[in-house]
């Protein structure tokens, strides 16, 4: 069993209070992801997890034993938590070979050498890297030290395998590739498995469950890939998910209002209150040349237009509020959707997410980042 | 931090508890007691009796005359190391590569042996050089005297410009070409972009490296030591020896001692944090990186005649001196002409083989040598990974310590041995090897540590973090990663105190007692007895010695950085 208990923890360095009373349960045999921007905590998490880092305060279980337990003085050292490790920089023992590398922890548990050479290579072929066993990592490229650093996690079968940013050194077709490796082993092999990353695009493909982390080590959302997506819990959540899209909206006796314009949505129930915000994705936009009859419309103005293959991306300028909206390139084809800098355009919006809107600034609509890739 | 201290007691606060204690006892200790000594007579603070003695007539002259002289030589190298820098990395002078490493050869050649060579060339009267003139043209006057201030400059140039001159190259080696190519294309000549783009980037290497010289210079004996007595001439570290060697340990010649020393480390410690200053400035951060295939300039109808002129200094002051030493080694007397009859082997034979001092002498350095450098590089990569790898409480006093050896110059080192091990606290080591091995090791601990936490820095965390996750202990991780990782960090420091031990001079020189003498020892001693012939042919064979290790070391690390 490896279901993992973290209460209470605080760790510091220095001034910096990196994680202050912070708690997390992982149950056995899930994926589980800490998504967060960097410094936001989560690679101390797992280093703590680990046993690299001592918490200040509080208690960390992995399965029945505890394993750190800051009052008591209880550090169980790394070595005998029994557990895999892959680092973002691989960390594949230069001067060791392939083989010996994975069958390194073997060694360490004094198994016999048949043993070894059997689990090892058995380890070795779950990672596609039969045939390679000989090379020194010098003679490897980064994929492929990242799958010896795999298969050296996995080797002792561990019941618990954390990975710290282990894909964002490799190109982006190879992240791609060994995600999907990544989670299908983690099937095949029935581990809990705890990955750590700042790519909310790896987090959604690969996560049974994730845990959003923001900049002050606060956890803001814990929750399965399409809750997160789909019902975010908070502003930083949406925004840290995806492009976004930010228009502040008064309610006045009722009706919604976007500057001195109604709100045009399919589900126009705008919450009471002076200072809303309405967020939505650049997909969840209804753009055209001019309002379809019989439902209102704004009136905006394209800026900039930009075609990136299987989609059409155009910066929509709104009030003096700059909108992302993105529209499937054959849809738009077909449609009549193409636009040029400079024309007029019609828009609406489905799919909307209220949020209050931060009082330091109130006017932050508008507001669209690009997260992630 | 308590639950760390619960499981992490054992290992790690063993090896920090070890390692403060080695720079404690071996370097600590001896400064201490020099400052000790220096400053508190009679049970309190005295600052009187310090200010006496640095006024008294000789120890001032000898104080301004190791600035004198510092600075001098630290001029001399930085203009003659810079410039020969820039015609090897910047210029299409021919043969580059081979030029390059001819100005390095002055690095392993003892500056001391140099001085003897030139002494032997351009001694006022019986100078081989000036002798010549003389008999040739019949001058009444030698052409130079080399026992003044200018010759013992003007030979510490010769050994130690490939301090700035390696760094120099370095730097431009280094420099990103696109920042001088930026100036170009706004239409900057090449005066300018030398005058306000190169020399400013560079300028941070040049002066770590004088500092560097400035450093070695003040607390340099050989040199000094063989071309100053002669006329009175006397440095701080030569002065300290004068005074230790001819009164026996009294209490005046004890306190002169430590006072200079005093002084010698306060003024290595400043340049050495100048040194830190300089390079600390953010400027320094373009350089740095990969090489890049900077612009060569064209130097036309120069290239050959500097090319002449390159080998001329070479042959001047490497090859000849060189020559000067094996030749004169052959000589039946010192005196008579280079001609075959004058010369054979028998000295040689004799210094290896029949006499005894010379062969006491060779033993001593290469056992002496071989245990430092076996001591010192194991001691070096424990304290180094502390200071680099591990996190404990009471890492910050090591790290100070881990700072003294740099600062404490070879002299000092051997005064404050002998205050240390001479008895007074229990332990008398004094006229034994053992006193000598002590203060090997203690003056080259900074190359162990240099080299070997240079090698650990390679080394990243996640290496071992790993290793630890994959089950094994912070024993086994040390064995099975750490330590093959960072042998041929190891391998250097071994060399890199093996070879300059053999050939060691200032320390040995305070220390050795009728049985204890080192090579550099018995060659300084048989030089000033009048041996020259014999001392000249022990310094040859040193030269065999440590001509043949580095080939081999160069041999090895080249073979290691292939693969």
């Amino acid at each position: 069993m490896a279901t993992i208990l973290v209460q209470d923890v605080s760790k510091h360095y220095g001034n910096h209070q990196v994680l202050d009373n912070f708690s997390l349960r992982i149950e056995h045999g899930e994926c589980f992801t800490l998504l967060g921007p960097s410094g936001c905590g989560k690679t101390v998490l797992l280093r703590l997890i680990a046993g690299f880092e001592t918490p200040d305060a509080g208690t960390i279980r992995i399965g029945d034993a505890v394993v750190s337990q800051a009052d008591k003085g209880i550090h169980l050292p790394p070595e005998q938590r029994g557990l895999g490790v892959v680092f973002q920089d691989y960390a594949v023992w230069p001067h060791l070979s392939v083989f010996d590398n994975v069958a390194y922890p073997l060694k360490l548990a004094g198994l016999p050498r048949q043993t070894i050479q059997d689990r090892a290579m058995e380890s070795i072929t779950l990672v596609n890297m039969a045939g390679l066993e000989k090379r020194l990592p010098s003679e490897l490229s980064g994929g492929q030290q990242q799958r010896v650093a795999l298969a050296r996690a996995l080797v002792a079968k561990p019941a618990l395998l954390l990975l710290d940013e282990p894909l964002s050194n490799l190109d982006a077709n190879l992240r791609e590739e060994m995600r999907f490796e990544i989670k299908e082993l983690q099937h095949k092999l029935n581990v809990t498995v705890l990955y750590v990353t700042h790519d909310q695009e790896i987090a959604l493909a690969l996560s049974d469950r994730l845990a959003i982390l923001d900049e002050n080590g606060g956890l803001r959302q814990t929750g399965s890939p399409v809750e997160i997506f789909e019902q975010p819990a908070d502003l930083f959540v949406f925004n840290f998910m995806g492009v976004a899209n930010l228009l502040p909206v008064r309610n006045e006796g009722g009706i919604c209002l976007v500057g001195s314009q109604p709100l045009p949505a399919a589900e126009n129930a705008c919450p009471p209150g002076a200072n809303k915000l309405a967020g939505f994705r650049p997909t969840d936009v209804c753009i055209d040349h001019e309002a379809p009859a019989g439902s209102p419309c704004l009136s905006g103005k394209v800026r900039r237009s930009s075609f990136l293959g299987p989609v059409m991306d155009y910066l929509v300028d709104l009030d003096g509020h700059s909108l992302r909206v993105s529209v499937d390139t054959h849809e738009a084809l077909d449609r009549n959707r193409m636009f040029k800098e400079g024309d007029a355009c019609a828009l609406s919006f489905h799919n909307l997410h209220w949020f209050d809107a931060p009082a330091d600034n109130v006017s932050a609509g508008g507001g669209s980042r690009g997260a992630g890739s | 931090m308590s639950a760390s201290r619960k499981s992490g007691f054992g290992a790690a606060h063993f090896i920090l508890g070890l390692s403060i204690a080695i720079l404690v006892i071996v370097v600590a200790v001896p400064v201490l007691l020099i400052f000790l000594n220096a400053f508190w007579a009679n049970g309190k603070f005295n600052l009187t009796d310090v200010v006496a003695v640095l006024s008294e007539q000789e120890t001032y002259q000898a104080l301004l005359n190791s600035v004198f002289i510092a600075s001098g030589t630290t001029i001399g190298s930085t203009i003659v190391g810079t410039f020969f820098a820039w015609l090897v990395t910047r210029t299409d002078l021919p043969f580059k590569k081979f030029m390059r490493g001819m100005f390095l050869v002055p690095f392993m050649l003892p500056s001391f042996i140099g001085a003897l060579a030139w002494k032997m060339l351009l001694s006022p009267r019986a100078g081989y050089i000036n002798r010549f003139f003389m008999d040739t043209f019949g001058l009444e006057e030698p052409v130079f005297n080399i026992y003044s201030y200018l010759g013992i400059m003007a030979v510490e140039v010769m050994y130690l410009f490939p301090f700035v001159f390696i760094q120099v190259c370095g730097a431009l080696e280094r420099m990103d070409p696109t920042l001088e190519e930026s100036a170009r294309i706004s239409g900057a000549g090449l005066f300018t972009i030398t005058r306000k783009i190169t020399i400013p980037l560079v300028l941070p290497s040049i002066l770590s490296g004088s500092l560097l010289i400035m450093l070695y210079s003040m607390a340099h004996f050989g040199t000094v030591a063989v071309l100053g007595i002669e006329n009175g001439i006397y440095n701080i570290p030569t002065l300290i020896y004068e005074r230790i060697h001819e009164s026996a340990g009294s209490f005046a010649s004890i306190r002169t001692g430590t006072v200079l020393a005093s002084v010698l480390v306060v003024s290595a410690a400043f340049i050495i944090w100048l040194q830190g200053k300089v390079l600390g400035r953010g400027r320094y951060q373009i350089i740095a990186g990969k090489s890049f295939r900077p612009v060569e300039l064209k130097l036309r109808a120069l290239r050959w005649p500097l090319l002449i002129f390159c080998l001329a200094y070479i042959g001047f002051t490497i090859v000849l001196p060189t020559v000067v030493i094996f030749l004169v080694g052959g000589l039946k007397t010192y005196g008579l002409p280079f001609t075959p009859e004058n010369l054979s082997l028998d000295n040689y034979k004799f210094i290896l083989f029949e006499y005894q001092i010379t062969k006491d002498a060779i033993f001593n350095s290469v056992t002496l040598g071989l245990s430092a450098a076996f001591i010192t590089m194991f001691a070096g990569v424990m304290i180094s990974y502390v200071i680099v790898k591990m996190k404990v409480r009471g890492k910050g006093i090591l790290e100070f310590l881990g700072m003294l050896p740099f600062s404490v110059p070879g002299s000092v080192i051997a005064l404050g041995v002998i205050l240390a091990w001479s008895g007074k606290y229990g332990v008398n080591l004094y006229n034994t090897v053992w006193i000598i091995l002590v203060a090997y090791i203690a003056r080259y601990m900074a190359f162990s540590l240099k080299a070997n936490s240079a090698a650990l820095e390679q080394v990243h965390d996640s290496l071992m973090e790993a290793a630890r996750a994959c089950g094994a202990t912070m024993w086994q991780t040390l064995r099975d990663i750490v330590l093959p990782l960072v042998r041929p960090g190891m391998l250097a420091a071994f060399f890199l105190i093996f070879l300059p031990s053999l050939r060691e001079l200032t320390v040995s020189i305070m220390l050795y007692a009728p049985t204890t003498r080192t090579v550099g020892v018995a060659i300084y001693t048989l030089n000033e007895d009048g041996e020259t012939v014999v001392s000249a042919a022990l310094a040859g064979v040193a030269l065999v010695l440590i001509i043949t290790g580095q080939t081999v070391i160069n041999r090895v690390s080249a073979r290691y950085q292939r693969g």
